[in-house]
């Protein structure tokens, strides 16, 4: 065929009307074997009867595991004992809802029944009766004529709402008070401790290479109680000592460290994950959320990924008794950022 | 005898050979391999024996003096600790440069990497190999031990020690693989092998060191909930429950859509 030819073919196409074609209404019926012949039939019903016979055994087998698989508080104690549960309930319900459908599919009637749409508008006369119907109800309750009563069943439903509205309206506003994202439990002569045991770090415990995670100082009751949490989520630092040579220091930040131990923010200024994988030979600090990259060494400087802005740097000094303390909170908000950080 | 010259060309026959001769090698070297000699105490001759076996095999890279250069570290002052978490586990010698040096079978036997140690730790002061009793998992308390490998541990290594990936191709390897020992796990803390930071033990006690022993073993059980695809968390739970989950769904959907035959 050549291209001639092709294009005058295509148009003919075109110009036939081919949006428009008959209905070509339901296709034959295909007789199924199980319909025809008597042996398929029987071999249709007995796989429906394997099945639910698969479930009856599944449910069987489900109650001798309880009482045989009891779970004796090892972990392979707990996973034998829900795995044949579980196995023993799903067989039993699978062979119930496979024998269901392969019953339906293979001997239950197949042929196509077709089921023409009523009207969807209702006729006339039955509209009048039920317009008649309202206004005979309205009439009779007497709405129209007792005003008091109106007024007040539509007060009630209309001031009901605010059950609801209310404490979500007023729930949302207590969550406008930014200011609480300022200031951490960090604070001038706070020490330094571990977490979670909250045991008070030396200075010289501090070896060049380790990495401790740290959290402010406080009483065992502080640490227990409900407020606690909040309070450890704004105010978890990082402390490493570098050898003082391999140190970058702002000149402002000199004395924010302690002979190269520096305590940084452990929470991502992207969106707040705590950024913890520390790799001793680069100082690099990364985040496991989405891989941003802090340089220690250099003042926590951005090297890799969505952060915008380097950890906040908590300064620290060390007390007559040797024990790392923080000189103040600090200098900015910890954490991702927000509208009104900077104001 | 004649059976089994009938069956010789059977198409398992090949199969049931191989089993055969790897049951056989196996066994032959449970049998005929050397048992672990102890070497607690370093003698004098273990020393000099060290610094030979160190010479052949080390001084290549770290120095005759064990000083390192400007790429490789310096040994002196790292301890027995770090020369047997690196040598028992394979990473040193170092088979090739690479982002980190990983695990292979030891080069080394146990009396040899004693020694090694020993010469190592005789240049200077550093962490000592640690007793059987303190890395008993039996002696630990592995709830304690879960809220310090919480802080301290799970971001690098999973939250339970499955390992994890860290940048430009190093990675934080799984600690439930069969050969890592509970010795091994203690000398990592100790020592803050390449990547990992130090968890000396102002920070980290014997004690809460231990308590991670004990944390790592119980996560060696596996999972009470089953399949554990890894421990990774959404990436292969949602490929699992993607894949194989809705792949059964929609097979199912089809089979019930389908006109019998």
């Amino acid at each position: 065929m050549n291209d001639n030819q092709h294009s005058t073919e295509l148009g003919d196409a075109q110009n036939r009307d081919v949006d428009r074609f008959d209905d070509p209404g339901l296709p034959e019926h295909r007789h199924r074997r199980a319909d025809s012949d008597p042996a398929a039939d029987k071999r249709a019903e007995r796989q429906v009867v394997v099945l639910f016979l698969i479930s009856i055994i599944g449910t069987v087998a489900s109650i001798v595991a309880y009482f045989v698989f009891r779970p004796d508080g090892t972990t392979d104690g707990v996973r034998i004992s829900t795995l044949t549960l579980g196995l023993g309930m799903a067989f039993a319900l699978l062979g119930i809802g496979l024998a269901a459908v392969h019953w339906a599919k293979t001997l239950m009637n197949d042929t196509e029944v077709t089921e023409e749409r009523h009207e969807q508008r209702t006729p006339d006369a039955e509209r009048e009766i039920a317009v008649q119907k309202l206004s005979d109800g309205a009439a009779d309750s007497g709405i129209a004529r007792r005003g008091v009563l109106k007024g007040a069943a539509l007060s009630a439903l209309a001031i009901f709402p605010l059950t609801i509205a209310v404490p979500l309206v007023s729930s949302v506003g207590g969550d406008w008070n930014v200011s609480k994202f300022r200031h951490t439990r960090w604070d001038k002569g706070t020490r330094l401790a571990i977490d979670p045991t909250g045991r008070p770090i030396k200075a010289a415990d501090v070896t060049i290479g380790s990495v401790f995670h740290v959290i402010p100082d406080a009483t065992e009751e502080e640490r227990e109680s409900h407020a606690w949490i909040t309070e450890k989520a704004k105010a978890v630092v990082l402390v490493v000592r570098l050898d003082p040579r391999d140190l970058k220091e702002a000149e402002d930040r000199k004395d924010w460290s302690y002979d190269g131990i520096v305590a940084y923010s452990k929470i991502c200024t992207h969106v707040g994950c705590p950024v913890a994988l520390y790799e001793q030979q680069t100082h690099h600090l990364l985040c496991p959320c989405h891989q941003s990259t802090f340089d220690i060494a250099d003042g926590a400087k951005v090297v890799f990924g969505p952060a915008k802005r380097p950890l906040p740097q908590l300064p620290i000094a060390v007390d007559d008794e040797g024990y790392l303390v923080a000189k103040s909170d600090f200098h900015e908000p910890v954490g991702p950022s927000y509208w009104e950080r900077l104001k | 005898m004649k059976a089994l010259a009938a069956r010789r060309h059977h198409r398992l026959a090949p199969v049931v050979l191989l089993l055969l001769a790897l049951l056989a090698t196996g066994g032959l070297y449970a049998l005929l391999a050397p048992s672990p000699a102890s070497a607690d105490s370093a003698s004098t001759q273990d020393i000099e024996t060290g610094e030979k076996l160190f010479q052949a095999n080390c001084a290549t890279c770290h120095g005759p003096s064990a000083t390192g250069t400007d790429d490789v570290p310096s040994l002196v002052g790292v301890g027995a600790a770090a020369v047997d978490f690196q040598v028992s586990s394979g990473r040193m010698p170092m088979q090739s440069n690479g982002p980190q040096a990983i695990r292979k079978p030891a080069q080394f036997d146990a009396e040899q990497t004693a020694q090694l140690a020993a010469y190592v730790a005789s240049l200077g002061t550093g962490p000592t190999v640690p007793t059987d009793e303190q890395v008993d998992p039996a002696l630990g308390d592995p709830a304690t031990g879960a809220a310090v490998f919480r802080t301290n541990c799970a971001m690098c290594h999973n939250a339970v020690g499955a390992g994890g990936a860290l940048s430009e191709g190093k990675f934080a390897p799984s600690l439930l693989e069969a050969d890592v020992t509970d010795r091994q796990i203690y000398e990592a803390m100790q020592t803050g092998p390449q990547s990992m930071p130090v968890f000396n033990d102002a920070n980290i006690t014997p004690e809460e060191k231990r308590d991670v022993i004990a944390y790592i073993e119980e996560q060696r059980d596996g999972s009470a909930g089953g399949l554990s695809l890894g421990s990774l968390g959404p990436v292969s739970e949602g490929l699992w429950a993607w894949v194989v989950g809705l792949g059964l769904l929609i097979g199912a959907a089809v089979w019930i859509g389908a006109k019998s035959s």
